[in-house]
C-alpha cells in the first residue's frame, strides 16, 4: 500500500471529525434556519460524486479506446462504485432538505433527475461487472463512455422543464463564516475519496492476481 | 462506404429472410406489445372511459420501449442459439456493417410493432394520431431510431454475457432516458386539443442530435465493443 493511502485517511479522519464543529459554529441561514447545514454534506458529497462519474467515463473511454489497460480498468470500477455511494449520500440529503425548502421531498428538476440518472448509471456499470461474467470489463467500459455522451443530453431534456435548484452561482457570493465549513467539508471528501479509490484499485488488483494464481495452481 | 451499406443490407436481408420463414419474433413482440396496451388501459381509463391527459403518449412510448427490449433480447439470442454470431463476426466483414445490418432488421421489425401499435392506442386511448401525420412519423422515427442504435449495440455486446436478459434493461433503459423523455413531451405536444408544432419541432430537434451522436459514437466504438 502507498504511504499517501494512511496518510489521507488520517487527514480526512481528523478533518470530518472537526467538521461538525465548524458547521455548529456557521451562523444559521436565515429563511431555513438548522435544515441548511445539510448543505455543508450535500454540495461536497455531490461534488464528488460528478468527479467520480467523470473519472469513471474517462477511464472507461480510455480503457476501450486507448489499448485495454487492467490498470486503467481498475480505475473505471473504483471510481463507479464512488459514485453510488456518494451519490446515495447526495440523493439521501438533498430530500431531506427539499422536503423543508420545497414542501416536498423530491421534484423532477433538471438537477435531481440528471443526478438520479447518473446515479443509475453508474449502478449499470457496477451491476453489469459484477454480474456479467467473463470478457464484462469492456461491456462496461462501453456504458461508460455512453453514459459520459448521455450527460448533456439529459440535462437538456429535463431542462425544459422548470429549475428550481439554487444555482451554484452562489458559491462565491457566500460569506466567509458559511465559506468555511462548506470548503473545509469539500476536502475532507475528496481526501477520503482518494483514499478510498486507490484502496480500492488495490483490492481489484490483489483479487485479479489471487485469480491468477489460482488459475495457475489448476492447471 | 458503398460496401459496408450493401453488406450491412445484406445481413439485414438475411435477417429478414429468417424472420418471414419463422414469423417468430413479429407475432411475439406485436402480441406483448398488444397485451401491454391492454394492462395500461385497465390501470389508466376511468370507469366513464376517459382518458387522463398526457397518458396516450406515455402508453405509447412505454410499450414501445418495452417491447422493443424484447425483440432486441430475442434478436440476438436466435443469432447465439444457433452460434452465428461467431460466424458473422469471422466473415470479411467490417464491424460497423455488422452493427448496421442489425440497427436495420430491429428498426423494421420494431416499425412492424408500430404499424400495429399506433392505430390501436388511437382506438383505445381517443389519441389524434393522425392529426399531424408529418410531425408524428418524425418523431416516431427519430425516437425509434434513438432507442435502437443504443440498444443494437449493448445487445451485440450482452450476447455472451452471463444473465443478458436482466442486463440489457438495465444498461439500456437509464441511457435511453432522453429518447423517452423527448418522445412523450413531443408527441403529447402533437395530442393536444391545439396541436403545438413549435414544442414538438424543439422535441424532434433533440432526438435528431441524440441519433446523430449516439448513432456516430456506436459506429466508432462497434470495433472494440463487438470483440474481436
Amino acid at each position: 500500500m502507498k504511504p499517501t493511502v494512511p496518510v489521507l485517511l488520517a487527514i480526512s479522519a481528523v478533518m470530518l471529525a472537526i467538521s461538525p464543529f465548524l458547521i455548529d459554529a456557521a451562523p444559521p441561514e436565515v429563511t431555513m434556519g438548522l435544515v441548511q447545514k445539510i448543505f455543508y454534506v450535500h454540495l461536497p458529497s455531490a461534488m464528488l460524486f460528478m468527479v467520480a462519474s467523470v473519472a469513471c467515463g474517462s477511464a472507461s473511454a480510455v480503457f476501450l479506446l486507448g489499448g485495454r489497460r487492467p490498470q486503467i480498468d481498475r480505475v473505471a470500477l473504483a471510481a463507479a462504485e464512488l459514485a453510488i455511494v456518494f451519490g446515495l449520500i447526495t440523493l439521501v440529503t438533498g430530500p431531506l432538505w427539499g422536503r423543508k425548502a420545497w414542501g416536498v421531498w423530491w421534484v423532477w428538476d433538471v438537477r435531481l433527475t440528471s443526478t438520479l440518472v447518473m446515479w443509475l448509471l453508474s449502478w449499470s456499470f457496477v451491476l453489469l461487472r459484477r454480474f456479467g461474467g467473463p470478457g464484462s470489463e469492456v461491456l462496461s467500459a462501453g456504458v461508460g463512455l455512453f453514459g459520459m455522451a448521455l450527460v448533456p443530453f439529459v440535462y437538456w431534456s429535463v431542462n425544459l422543464w422548470r429549475t428550481l435548484h439554487p444555482k451554484t452561482s452562489v458559491l462565491p457570493t457566500l460569506p466567509a463564516s458559511m465559506g468555511l465549513p462548506l470548503w473545509w467539508d469539500v476536502a475532507a471528501f475528496a481526501c477520503l475519496f482518494g483514499a478510498l479509490l486507490a484502496l480500492r484499485t488495490r483490492l481489484e488488483r490483489l483479487r485479479t492476481d489471487v485469480d491468477t494464481a489460482l488459475a495457475d495452481a489448476d492447471e | 462506404m458503398i460496401r459496408v451499406i450493401r453488406n450491412a443490407w445484406l445481413i439485414a436481408a438475411k435477417d429478414l429472410r429468417v424472420e418471414t420463414r419463422s414469423r417468430e419474433l413479429v407475432y411475439t413482440t406485436v402480441f406483448f406489445a398488444v397485451t401491454a396496451v391492454l394492462i395500461f388501459a385497465f390501470s389508466f381509463v376511468q370507469e366513464d372511459s376517459t382518458v387522463p391527459p398526457g397518458a396516450a403518449s406515455g402508453i405509447l412510448w412505454v410499450t414501445l420501449t418495452f417491447s422493443g427490449t424484447i425483440a432486441l433480447t430475442r434478436t440476438f439470442e436466435r443469432e447465439r442459439e444457433h452460434d452465428t454470431l461467431r460466424g458473422l463476426l469471422l466473415s470479411p466483414v467490417e464491424r460497423p456493417a455488422v452493427y448496421l445490418g442489425k440497427l436495420m432488421a430491429v428498426l423494421m421489425l420494431l416499425a412492424g410493432v408500430e404499424i400495429v401499435l399506433l392505430p390501436l392506442t388511437a382506438l383505445f386511448f381517443q389519441a389524434p394520431l393522425f392529426r399531424t401525420p408529418g410531425m408524428m412519423f418524425a418523431i416516431l422515427a427519430t425516437g425509434t431510431l434513438g432507442f435502437a442504435s443504443v440498444g443494437t449495440l449493448f445487445a451485440a455486446m450482452l450476447v455472451r454475457a452471463r444473465s443478458r436478459d436482466v442486463l440489457l434493461p438495465v444498461v439500456l433503459f437509464p441511457i435511453v432516458v432522453p429518447v423517452i423523455i423527448a418522445g412523450v413531451r413531443g408527441t403529447n405536444a402533437l395530442f393536444l386539443p391545439e396541436p403545438d408544432m413549435a414544442i414538438a419541432q424543439m422535441w424532434l430537434a433533440m432526438l435528431v442530435s441524440f441519433d446523430a451522436v449516439f448513432l456516430s459514437l456506436a459506429l466508432w466504438t462497434c470495433g472494440p465493443l463487438l470483440g474481436e
